[in-house]
């Protein structure tokens, strides 16, 4: 799974797809997700740093991320390579 | 080099019809008054009176009415000489589909009287009217939706069983309507054939998402410029009321095959629907720029300056990137002048 390396985030989470017009709304830790996704972060890292920041157990941040994820590639955000 | 340097030119555009339908005249106009480059006086061609670009400030310097595109050229080439006794015209820019055929046929006249055009041949207009789009992505390589022209309404179920539903419906020059029914693509027919005449043009239905691409090619094979848009929003009419420039290079490699393939002179625009799975069908090839052509100026690249550049003939250098992400949004806006305004348009034709 890849996140498309062109894909531009705002500090206030505002996405765009430069590929196809496409712009969305996302909170500050799916804005923080993606940053590090786009990063190249591992999802041990991303675990690690999102854990830590907004102290969330790993085992609902696992489901919730689960979940994001699965929006971005619902909306062609992500790469399944 | 200082502004007195500048050179000065006159160019006369057609198209002001700024409505919800709009002729891209005053978008071409606002490009070439961008451009530094040139100390410009706009002459506006118009076709009716009510024409939003003949009164707004700041766009035409002197407009002149025209006669129809029906009236043949013998008229308008007499109409143009006696503007252009009066105001020495460098370039004119026609901007409708309906005018084209007039203006490339008078084109070696109107390089005769001095003034300079950049329109392709009647070749290359032929090649990707509605009529003929699909043999021509067959020659090229592009993928283009079936279609069937048609000259009679009793040919229409023998296509629909063919096509399968839904359908489009499509008029010689302009508007498209998707006919869900026999009876939905009959209406079509006589509504296009009553506003456009015959043939109509019944397509293949593509889903996806539609792109357009505004482009200029130097009439050698090269493009000067291509910049992919999306429409964000979507009038009754199908005409995009705001847009956003796209980063996508199969898109641009798309405009590039298409002027290396037909070695197009002037500008275009080619309306794409891009299936998901990512196939690019070419929708349309619209033989002039479109009504948003000045989301190309506000991202970087003037397309109406540069076509002038072109007709005056001067050397012009391909831009290499634009800004993506810049958007337009279309307004309504309500111009008040007055009937004396009116009254010398409609009765004078000259404003």
């Amino acid at each position: 799974m890849k996140i498309h390396s062109n894909l531009a985030v705002s500090d206030s989470g505002f996405i765009f797809n430069p590929s196809n017009g496409d712009s969305f709304s996302t909170n500050a830790v799916g804005a923080d997700i993606i940053r590090l996704l786009k990063s190249g972060k591992s999802l041990a890292d991303i675990k690690k740093d999102i854990s830590v920041k907004y102290e969330v157990e790993p085992t609902v941040f696992e489901k919730d991320y689960e979940d994001f994820i699965s929006q971005l590639q619902d909306h062609f955000l992500v790469n399944n390579d | 080099m200082t502004n007195s340097a500048k050179r000065k030119i006159t160019v006369a555009v057609t198209g002001l019809n700024a409505v919800d339908s709009p002729g891209p005249g005053v978008a071409v106009i606002r490009g070439i008054r961008d451009c530094e480059d040139f100390d410009v006086r706009i002459i506006g061609l118009s076709y009716e009176s009510l024409e939003p670009g003949i009164y707004m400030e700041g766009i035409a310097d002197k407009v002149y009415q025209i006669p129809y595109p029906a009236a043949g050229t013998e008229t308008l080439l007499s109409r143009i000489e006696y503007i252009h006794a009066i105001e020495k015209i460098d370039v004119i820019i026609p901007n409708f589909d309906a005018e084209l055929h007039n203006f490339i046929k008078i084109s070696p006249l109107l390089k005769e009287f001095g003034i300079a055009t950049f329109l392709p041949t009647n070749e290359q207009f032929e090649s990707r009217d509605k009529v003929n789009l699909f043999k021509f992505g067959e020659k090229h390589g592009f993928l283009i939706p079936k279609d069937k022209t048609i000259y009679d309404l009793s040919e229409l179920p023998a296509v629909a069983k063919d096509f399968g539903y839904p359908l489009v419906v499509k008029g010689k020059y302009y508007e498209a309507t998707v006919a869900y029914t026999l009876e939905q693509a009959q209406k079509a027919f006589h509504k296009l054939n009553a506003k456009w005449g015959l043939p109509i043009i019944v397509q293949e239905f593509i889903s996806g998402t539609e792109v357009n691409i505004a482009a200029l090619g130097d009439g050698e094979g090269n493009t000067i410029s291509a910049i992919p848009m999306r429409k964000l929003f979507i009038t009754d009419k199908g005409k995009a009321w705001a847009g956003i420039t796209l980063e996508e290079q199969s898109l641009i490699d798309l405009a590039e095959k298409f002027i290396s393939a037909t070695k197009w002179k002037g500008g275009f625009e080619i309306e794409i629907m891009r299936t998901q799975d990512g196939k690019p069908y070419i929708m349309e090839v619209n033989p002039r720029f479109p009504a948003w052509i000045y989301l190309t100026v506000g991202a970087g690249q003037n397309q109406p300056a540069s076509l002038v550049k072109l007709a005056l003939g001067e050397k012009v250098e391909p831009y290499t990137s634009y800004a993506v992400g810049k958007l337009f949004i279309r307004y309504a806006w309500d111009l008040i002048t007055d009937v004396s305004e009116f009254q010398k348009i409609s009765a004078f034709g000259e404003l």
